[in-house]
């Protein structure tokens, strides 16, 4: 089966501005070429893609595996079997995992782990600081030799910028991308609602927006500083819009992502004390979402991630503040996305490129892109197809979703990694 | 869906966790029938049978003196077997969570929890959790709600006012940290009050305040002018060590009630406290203790009104499964 074609499908590849009918050629686990038909590629298998859309393979900077550590929550085969479901065929896993990835001994267990699990390239993104703790430096050298794609302090902020500095210096000095969470602690201390009037009606604790503008200032001032290539991860507020499209403009090397949650919810949408809704950094205000569809859009937010957090029953199980934040996104990224597209906020292409070409870049990845003699790796979706988020159309093991119980429109149906398959709705 | 989950298919009371979402019908309802056994109080015998065989657990894990007895007083005083856990030393200290609490009280077969705790939203996740035939009445949670304290603080209003609608109420204070606060505000404009003012410096305010439904103001002397009724709030001592306030002593000069105070307000205006009070820190003791406090009389009519709402919340459950 080392010969496939994928037959009349509709192929998009933002990165060619392809938007055609035609077929796609792969041989040996490479894309051979694509567009016209061609009599002389006889294929061991023949998909048919009628009516359905052909794309690179999605590229999702924020997946949580919760392996090693939480696997009551997910583990690697779980999560990585969700996401080949989602049609992602890479994706980064951030380092809060315990231990934390900050030793080149977890990076192997992780990647021995995906190679018997055989479903998506997991990239793992190493700590920023030992034990993600924010005061020595992680062995970052060392730890990009054992293949981390970038370093990272994830949910903890770095309290110290005088370290902060130290470790950007550090990781400009390897060429390692900072990806960062921006996020004031003392703002944003006991917080679990956007600080507004939600939070103030239901007596909540609330996060200002400027817990995270006042930390992508610091981050931006520091960027400059030390010529740290810096990623911010999960932007929610108009305020984090305006400052990294000024510094943009100012021509500083920096990039950043929106978790696909935030560009459909607000304050305003969630159910009072529904642990479903607790995410972190929280739903904002209306205007802050329009300002991120509108940066996705203009391109300073060049990705968009699931910021995917599978959790067990119990974690949601509480009173709003003490339960733990996050949503299992990866299997609702698609169908999202194309409800941009619906409500006119995305061209098509670009909801693609949101999770191909913008993360591939980001990355520096030889990736994202339909070429010829790249990576086979694609993924195919039907975006009329109607499905209702449940038990039997799932595969995260978190089922921690406000859309659970909800129909969705657009699922992917088959998924290739290197020519690979590595998921088909059919089977 | 507050409103869904409190009130049966029939628009009943099953819950009593919030005033959001209830109508001023409801309201008027439960403070008329709250009337109707503010008269049995003062008798010699002070007992109803409505709900006897019934068994009512006060579940606290939040310590509580007043709220407590008056809750415990309502339900023997309605013929109720009362069962009072002070969970702050018991099951959760333990590692017991609280849907484990709640499912172990379920399995001995009670009628109704009386709750109160520390985070917001508690009662709710109760109610959403525990089996159809149990009624959760919310004592307290967190800095969201504390409806029956917010319903007898209605109770004494209408006492001494009769009408919502040409009342100007002023609540001063910690608004920020205050369920109680919450409450009121949401049973004020329910009931139709005129206008309803918070006063308070901006750290002991939420932010966007006055999507509750207030007039912010940062002086009493601003505040008070034409005020009928004066609601003051109880000033946590932990607030000086969190840069929300300087000292107890500057609070007390700027929103202290003092006689002086006092006389900006209208000079028939009541003066409420819903306890414990901090004498000379939000309010000098010769107001407290003065000719228009009915802070007291708060404390007697907490029995009748939780009588009322207990007994509302009860018809509306069917017998144990």
């Amino acid at each position: 089966m080392n010969r496939i074609v994928i037959q009349n499908g509709r192929i998009i590849d933002p990165a060619s501005k392809t938007d055609q009918l035609g077929n796609i050629y792969i041989a040996d686990g490479k894309i051979v070429s694509y567009g016209q038909s061609r009599d002389d590629f006889t294929a061991d298998k023949s998909i048919d893609a009628a009516g359905q859309i052909v794309c690179p393979g999605f590229i999702d900077l924020s997946v949580r595996l919760r392996e090693p550590g939480q696997t009551r929550k997910g583990n690697i085969c779980s999560e990585t079997r969700a996401a080949a479901a989602a049609g992602i065929t890479t994706l980064c896993l951030p380092p809060d995992t315990h231990p934390v990835i900050d030793s080149p001994a977890v990076i192997e267990f992780i990647k021995d782990k995906a190679e018997q699990a055989q479903y998506p390239d997991i990239l793992p993104i190493a700590a920023l600081t030992q034990r993600l703790a924010g005061t020595e430096l992680s062995n970052m050298y060392a730890l990009k030799q054992a293949g981390c794609i970038a370093v990272s302090n994830a949910q903890n902020p770095v309290e110290n910028l005088q370290t902060l500095r130290r470790a950007m210096e550090y990781a400009a000095s390897h060429q390692l991308l900072l990806m960062y969470r921006a996020k004031e602690k003392n703002l944003a201390q006991g917080g679990c609602l956007h600080e507004g009037p939600v939070a103030s009606q239901y007596g909540i604790p609330g996060i200002p927006s400027q817990a995270e503008s006042i930390a992508v200032s610091q981050c931006l001032e520091l960027a400059e500083l030390t010529g740290c290539r810096i990623h911010f991860s999960q932007i929610s507020c108009r305020a984090s819009v305006d400052k990294i499209n000024q510094a943009k403009r100012q021509g500083l090397d920096i990039s950043a992502d929106v978790a696909i949650h935030q560009l459909h919810l607000t304050e305003q949408d969630l159910i009072p004390f529904d642990s479903h809704y607790h995410v972190d950094p929280p739903f904002r205000s209306l205007s802050d979402k329009t300002a991120l569809q509108q940066a996705l859009r203009e391109g300073t937010l060049s990705a968009v991630t699931s910021d995917h957090q599978p959790h067990d029953l119990d974690a949601k199980l509480g009173a709003l503040p003490e339960t733990e934040a996050g949503i299992a996104a990866l299997e609702t990224l698609l169908p999202l996305l194309l409800q941009l597209v619906r409500q006119n906020s995305l061209t098509l292409t670009d909801a693609i490129a949101a999770v191909t070409t913008g993360p591939a870049q980001i990355l520096s990845l030889n990736k994202g892109q339909l070429k010829a003699g790249m990576d086979a790796d694609i993924c195919i979706f039907d975006p009329e197809a109607i499905w209702t988020v449940a038990k039997n159309n799932w595969y995260s093991r978190g089922q921690n979703t406000p859309y659970w119980g909800q129909s969705l429109t657009g699922r992917v149906t088959l998924t290739l990694q290197s020519g690979k398959i590595i998921h088909s709705l059919n089977q | 869906m507050t409103q869904q989950l409190q009130l049966n298919s029939k628009g009943k009371l099953k819950h009593f966790l919030s005033i959001e979402g209830l109508s001023q019908n409801l309201l008027t309802e439960i403070l008329n029938t709250a009337e109707s056994f503010a008269g049995t109080t003062g008798q010699p015998v002070k007992k109803v049978p409505l709900l006897r065989g019934k068994t009512i657990v006060n579940l606290f894990f939040e310590n509580s003196t007043r709220t407590r007895t008056t809750f415990e007083l309502a339900a023997t005083r309605l013929s109720a077997d009362v069962l009072n856990i002070n969970i702050a030393t018991s099951a959760t200290s333990k590692g017991e969570s609280l849907l484990d609490t709640i499912r172990n009280l379920e399995a001995m077969h009670v009628d109704m929890f009386v709750v109160r705790h520390s985070l917001s939203g508690a009662a709710h996740f109760i109610a959403q959790q525990t089996a159809p035939h149990i009624s959760v009445i919310n004592a307290g949670d967190g800095q969201h709600a504390h409806p029956t304290q917010a319903m007898l603080d209605m109770f004494t209003i209408r006492q001494h006012k009769k009408d919502f609608t040409h009342l100007k109420v002023a609540i001063i204070g910690d608004i920020l940290h205050s369920r109680v606060a919450r409450s009121q505000i949401q049973a004020l404009n329910t009931l139709g009050a005129a206008e309803v003012r918070v006063i308070a410096p901006k750290t002991l305010l939420p932010v966007a305040v006055e999507s509750l439904g207030v007039t912010a103001f940062h002086s009493m002397e601003e505040g008070l002018h034409d005020i009928d009724v004066i609601i003051m709030l109880r000033l946590q001592k932990e607030r000086m060590n969190s840069a929300l306030l300087p000292s107890e002593s500057e609070f007390f000069k700027c929103f202290g009630l003092t006689p002086g105070k006092l006389k900006l307000a209208k000079p028939d205006a009541i003066v409420m406290h819903p306890g414990p009070i901090n004498r000379g820190v939000e309010i000098d003791s010769s107001v407290a203790d003065g000719p228009q406090s009915v802070i007291l009389q708060q404390v007697s009519n907490g029995i009748a009104i939780r009588m009322a709402i207990m007994s509302m919340a009860m018809q509306q459950t069917g017998s144990p499964a």
